[in-house]
């Protein structure tokens, strides 16, 4: 079962190729990875999708608490989570394509960031199935270059935290 | 005062409380070496290769219970160590690893002798360190030590440019060190142990499965009265031998592969396994799947990441096995009553069963070729009363050693499991030698074994370290002949090792004692000889060439299935045949 898996880490170099190296030493997958400095510069913060069974990931969530670099280790699928992802597309549109392209656009809420005679470069944001979603319809367009991010997350706070604080009270 | 880099390293080990340095120096790490010839509180081992001197550490950190330190250069200085850093890895020894590199200006330059050292040793130690600034140097030191030696221990490279050893800075070395990554877990989590002790005294058949955690956190105290106050026979990984004594009638001796009969039998029909600093290696387990199959599972260990890796754990317990097991025996002092031996009857007897089923065995005949089982046997006899400190290498003499050499005592058994690396045995004893100079230090070796660290001879005879070496002869890589044998259909693929060189020369040559027994009625008297001799020795036995060790789970095999004896037909072969004759080589034995 795929698992989003949020590291904190010392921001020094090396750390990176320390995660790495477990994943690819012990034969885990890795199927995206994010990182950059948190509000603290001292840190960085890693977003991981993988996936395995539970014992894989409770041996992943172990050895990574392992590495002397990593401060924190959280298993969101234990908790709600919201994730995001972001992609850079470059189409090539031809004269006739033009206004189709733009209308996909819209339809996703995405954006425009750059334009040639024969192409338009569109960012969008959203779940990794959106995501999907765009490039399927870009496709018969014809996709010159695709970038994506890979996942971030965060959990998500209680519902109106007051609300169950009261309920919970009365339980 | 300012001091350089080098000083402030020298003094910083002064403050660990270093004694000894095995090193061998090179281009960038002089600076380091010629601070360390002008003064008088450190020993520096000169060894003659980089791979001894990692060794030499991890003997001296397993006989000490300290960290272990080297010192090698850059370039093949460190791939040479690297091997001793992956043994350490593996079997979780603290040592303390200095590199040197080429000057921060050069470093990704290819500048001769240089080497990532830090990316080579990333999958191979507990944590490594480039310092980039002389101003981070003693604190990367105190915290290579505290990293080393603290929680699940382990080996720390520090890499330092040459230019860092150089340069110039005031020395503070920090009092106390806090890295907000690192804090193991030392006390167990008290509701475990409960559970963990009411498990105890449910259960009828229970075995304790004791590793390496027991000797490294000093809990042999503590692991004794555990199991005399309960009466559960106590199970031994090639790691743990000499946590509990070897002769005490609960001590079911080593278990595993190449473990006694009555060891594999216990555990595989145990209710309850209590594994206490171990860590279900696969060479213990077997078949994971049908392991312990009608047992609950107790673990104990420091390191999280062992427990639940290889098999499933009912109760497990993070944290010091000696804090642990203080604790458990404290609870289990209150609620164990009643008679545990009358209790335990039924299970004793059972096992007593076992062990008069298929005790260990082997047959020398009088007139016949030596057995190797015999030697390590009269050896043992013969040095049990002077608590010897014993090293192996890897292969059939390792498992012999560990089968009939039975320790009393923890700290004194030297051997590389984990990674079984040949050519740990001689240096590993130097390294013990090097702490105990008074102590009797012997090393079990093969004929196969020794020759890959053979060069460490040297360093025996000019360092004045008198280990005394057994090699167990055989003319063969003799555990992958066995493999053969058994498995292979008798092909002996690059096992022959043909002319062995004449060790007695050889040891003469470096300027030590050789001696060699050529009957079995001289082992007794060259032994002897060999123990009284003051410098180092080295005693070559001849043994018959195809004995092969048992009891034997094949690999992927279950624990309750051992081979104990030759099949028939490869008895037949053997028959009569004492001498290695070469001609053929699929069937290099002919009558």
């Amino acid at each position: 079962m795929e698992h989003i898996i949020s590291v904190t880490v010392e921001n020094k170099f090396g750390v990176l190729s320390r995660v790495a190296g477990l994943f690819s030493g012990r034969g885990f997958n890795i199927e995206s990875l994010s990182v950059a400095p948190t509000l603290d510069p001292s840190m960085s913060q890693m977003t991981l999708v993988t996936s395995g069974d539970d014992r894989i990931i409770e041996q992943i969530v172990k050895q990574l608490n392992k590495l002397i670099d990593v401060i924190k280790v959280v298993d969101l699928n234990e908790t709600e989570f919201v994730a995001r992802e972001t992609a850079l597309i470059k189409v090539h549109t031809k004269d006739e394509d033009r206004a189709e392209a733009l209308r996909i656009v819209d339809i996703f809420r995405a954006n425009v960031i750059d334009s040639s005679p024969s192409t338009y470069t569109i960012e969008v944001s959203g779940d990794p199935k959106k995501i999907e979603a765009i490039i399927n319809l870009l496709q018969p367009l014809g996709i010159k270059e695709l970038v994506r991010t890979g996942r971030v997350a965060v959990a998500r706070e209680p519902i109106r935290p007051a609300l169950a604080a009261k309920k919970s009270a009365r339980d | 005062m300012k001091l350089s880099g080098a000083e402030i390293l020298i003094e910083c080990l002064k403050r660990e409380g270093v004694k000894t340095l095995f090193a061998l120096p090179g281009g960038v790490v002089l600076k380091i070496f010629d601070v360390l010839h002008q003064q008088k509180d450190l020993e520096v081992i000169l060894t003659r290769h980089e791979q001894g001197a990692g060794h030499m550490a991890e003997g001296y950190a397993k006989a000490t219970g300290k960290a272990g330190v080297c010192l090698v250069t850059s370039g093949p200085g460190m791939t040479n160590v690297i091997t001793a850093l992956a043994d350490a890895y593996m079997d979780s020894i603290p040592l303390v690893c200095f590199s040197g590199q080429v000057p921060t200006s050069l470093i990704g330059n290819d500048a001769f002798q240089e080497a990532d050292n830090v990316g080579l040793s990333r999958p191979c130690t507990k944590y490594n360190f480039l310092v980039k600034d002389v101003n981070d140097l003693a604190r990367t030191i105190k915290e290579a030590f505290y990293i080393a030696t603290t929680g699940r221990p382990g080996p720390v490279l520090v890499d330092i440019p040459k230019d860092v050893s150089q340069n110039q800075t005031e020395f503070v070395y920090p009092s106390s060190v806090s890295i907000r990554g690192y804090n193991p877990t030392y006390e167990g989590n008290k509701w475990q142990i409960k559970q963990a002790a009411e498990a105890i005294a449910k259960a009828k058949k229970p075995v304790l499965y004791v590793g390496g955690g027991v000797i490294f956190s000093g809990a042999s105290q503590e692991l004794l009265e555990l199991a005399e106050m309960t009466q559960i026979p106590v199970n031994m990984t090639l790691m743990g031998l000499g946590a509990f004594p070897g002769e005490h009638p609960l001590s079911l001796g080593m278990l595993g592969m190449h473990g006694t009969y009555c060891a594999n039998m216990a555990i595989h029909y145990s209710d309850l396994v209590i594994a206490v600093g171990a860590r279900f290696d696969d060479r213990v387990t077997g078949k994971v799947s049908e392991f312990c199959p009608y047992a609950k599972v107790i673990h104990i260990d420091i390191d999280p990441t062992s427990i639940r890796k290889n098999i499933h754990v009912d109760i497990p317990i993070v944290g010091d096995c000696k804090a642990v097991l203080r604790e458990l025996n404290q609870l289990l002092r209150a609620t164990v009553n009643g008679d545990q031996k009358e209790l335990r009857k039924p299970w004793w007897d059972q096992i007593h069963q076992w062990q008069a089923m298929h005790p260990l065995t082997y047959h020398q005949e009088q007139d016949g070729p030596i057995k190797p089982q015999h030697v390590v046997k009269r050896l043992y006899e013969l040095t049990k009363d002077r608590d010897p400190i014993v090293s192996t290498d890897v292969g059939q003499h390792q498992m012999w050693a560990a089968q009939y050499f039975k320790l009393a005592k923890p700290n004194r058994w030297l051997t590389s499991g984990g990674l079984g690396t040949m050519g740990f045995g001689l240096p590993a004893a130097l390294g013990a030698q090097a702490a105990f100079r008074d102590r009797l230090v012997l090393c079990i070796a093969g004929d196969g074994s020794i020759q890959m660290n053979m060069q460490e001879m040297a360093t025996a005879v000019v360092s004045k370290l008198p280990v005394k070496v057994i090699i167990l002869n055989n003319r063969f890589h003799g555990m992958v002949r066995q493999w053969q044998d058994l498995f292979y259909n008798g092909r002996y693929a690059s096992s022959y090792l043909g002319n062995t060189p004449d060790f007695v020369k050889l040891a003469e040559a470096y300027g030590a004692v050789g001696l060699r027994v050529e009957r079995l009625a001289d082992l007794d008297g060259v032994l002897k000889a060999a123990l009284e001799t003051d410098g180092p020795v080295v005693v070559d036995v001849p043994t018959y060439p195809y004995e092969n060790c048992y009891p034997m789970i094949p690999a992927g095999g279950c624990n309750h299935e051992m081979i104990l004896e030759d099949p028939p037909e490869l008895k037949k072969k053997q028959k009569g045949v004492g001498k290695v004759v070469p001609e053929d080589k699929d069937t290099v034995l002919t009558a």
